[in-house]
């Protein structure tokens, strides 16, 4: 009964880390638009606003992905609405995001110095103008190396949604484990297949900086 | 004629009044030079001018807008008032031609090629036209801040605000920056600056305000004012500052 780990379980793993891929890419679209509201809602000068904000990034930083994930594939039945693990994996991956997204882009547009507010003023800018072209360019490229670092955590992320029978990277090398037994291998060749995903991430990153940078 | 007229100017940051009303005149082609201990509102004086600053009392009015008024449209005032800060602020995500365009396209309108010509000339005024392409992090201090004085030249202002803009250079670099104001000085350009460059406020300004804990303490020429000051106050900061 027991074969062997063969070519065409690599093939089967790659074909599988597209949906590891698939899941990042929800992820990063729905956290992020999610991200841009929480990262506002922190800085508008709405008290209000801002404590929901921060309880809500405390809440999702200060649980595990785990817990949130089990929350949504088993909890959002009991409440009456059949959902299926996709609909739940990509919710909870989302919000899981969002609150990271949030933070990192608060942060990053409220490291712009107070001065370069001051100085577009001093010009006769327009709030929205000073926004737009004085603090928002420099924030993005305070952003960009955070927000990639965290992309690449959410890449790795995606592995937990093998534990509610999601058939992405993670839960394929376990079926083809089971079949093979030859952990060693699978694991390996799914830990490199991780290792080219992020790293090109990574690599993406240093160009985007150096690109925004526009020195030189 | 009065281009700035601050009348009763009360400014407070919390509990503490850091302006009790101010009175002050500035004429058209005046070049003065506000001096005084730090913390006696000199800086927050020269906010208030361009409205960086709200005041709590009082009236302000420069060429003929009414900046204490409520429906005052801060930006349109600003667009003609010149400031120049401390720390020069020039935006490091854009080159120094492009850190002078971008309030000319935004505010003025003004179509790129002819933005562009204007950025070299203001360019050539301060000496820096090879630095045309340069980014903020590339230059001097020095170089910086005359960058940051082109970038307000070429809003046309009718009146310019130096606020301690040599504090933060080298000794050596000073130089270059005060020369470039001589310069709008010879021009007849109304200036406003906060300094500690007595010298400098003796040669080139036509006018010294003293101020000190919130008050104009001493207002009048300023040759005179410098060599033979009336208060207490002013003799002591002055031999203070120069030794």
């Amino acid at each position: 009964m027991i074969r062997e780990f063969t070519s065409p379980d690599v093939v089967y793993l790659m074909l599988a880390a597209r949906w590891t891929i698939g899941l990042a890419l929800v992820a990063t679209v729905g956290g992020g638009l999610l991200g841009l509201l929480i990262a506002l809602a922190r800085i508008l000068p709405i008290p209000p606003l801002n404590w929901l904000a921060i309880g809500y990034i405390n809440l999702i930083q200060g649980t595990p992905l785990l817990g949130q994930l089990f929350v949504f594939f088993f909890g959002l039945p009991l409440l009456g609405f059949s959902v299926g693990a996709w609909t739940a994996v990509a919710l909870s991956l989302s919000l899981y995001a969002s609150a990271f997204f949030g933070e990192i882009w608060r942060g990053a547009l409220q490291s712009v110095p107070k001065r370069q507010w001051e100085a577009g003023a001093a010009l006769g800018m327009t709030y929205r103008h000073r926004f737009t072209h004085v603090v928002l360019p420099q924030a993005v490229r305070i952003a960009v190396a955070p927000t990639v670092g965290f992309l690449v955590q959410l890449v790795k992320n995606t592995s937990l949604t093998a534990l509610i029978g999601f058939v992405e990277l993670t839960r394929a090398s376990q079926i083809i484990t089971a079949a093979t037994f030859a952990p060693l291998q699978v694991y390996l060749t799914a830990a490199a297949i991780y290792f080219v995903i992020c790293f090109t991430l990574s690599q993406l990153s240093r160009v985007l900086e150096r690109r925004l940078h526009g020195t030189g | 004629m009065a281009l700035v007229r601050l009348e009763s100017i009360v400014k407070r940051f919390g509990a503490l009044e850091v302006l009790k009303s101010i009175n002050l005149i500035v004429k058209k082609g005046e070049i003065v030079a506000i001096i005084g201990r730090s913390g006696s509102g000199k800086s927050t004086l020269l906010r208030c001018v361009n409205a960086l600053e709200p005041v709590q009392g009082g009236l302000i009015e420069v060429d003929g807008i009414e900046v204490t008024a409520a429906s005052a449209d801060h930006n349109a005032l600003r667009a003609r008032v010149g400031m120049v800060f401390q720390s020069f602020n020039l935006f490091p995500h854009l080159n120094v031609e492009r850190n002078i365009m971008l309030a000319l396209k935004l505010v003025r309108k003004t179509p790129k090629p002819e933005a562009q010509d204007i950025a070299v000339r203001m360019l050539e005024k301060v000496g820096l036209a090879d630095k045309r392409l340069a980014y903020p992090d590339e230059l001097s201090g020095g170089q910086q801040q005359r960058v940051a004085i082109a970038r307000s030249l070429a809003m046309e202002p009718t009146l310019m605000l130096f606020d301690e803009i040599t504090s933060a250079l080298d000794p050596e670099l000073v130089g270059d920056v005060l020369r470039v104001l001589e310069g709008l000085a010879r021009d007849g350009m109304t200036m406003m600056l906060v300094t500690h460059e007595m010298n400098f406020a003796r040669n080139v300004a036509n006018r010294v305000v003293f101020m000190h804990e919130g008050r104009i303490h001493e207002d009048g020429p300023a040759r005179e004012t410098l060599t033979e000051p009336k208060t207490d106050e002013l003799k002591s900061f002055l031999s203070a500052v120069l030794h």
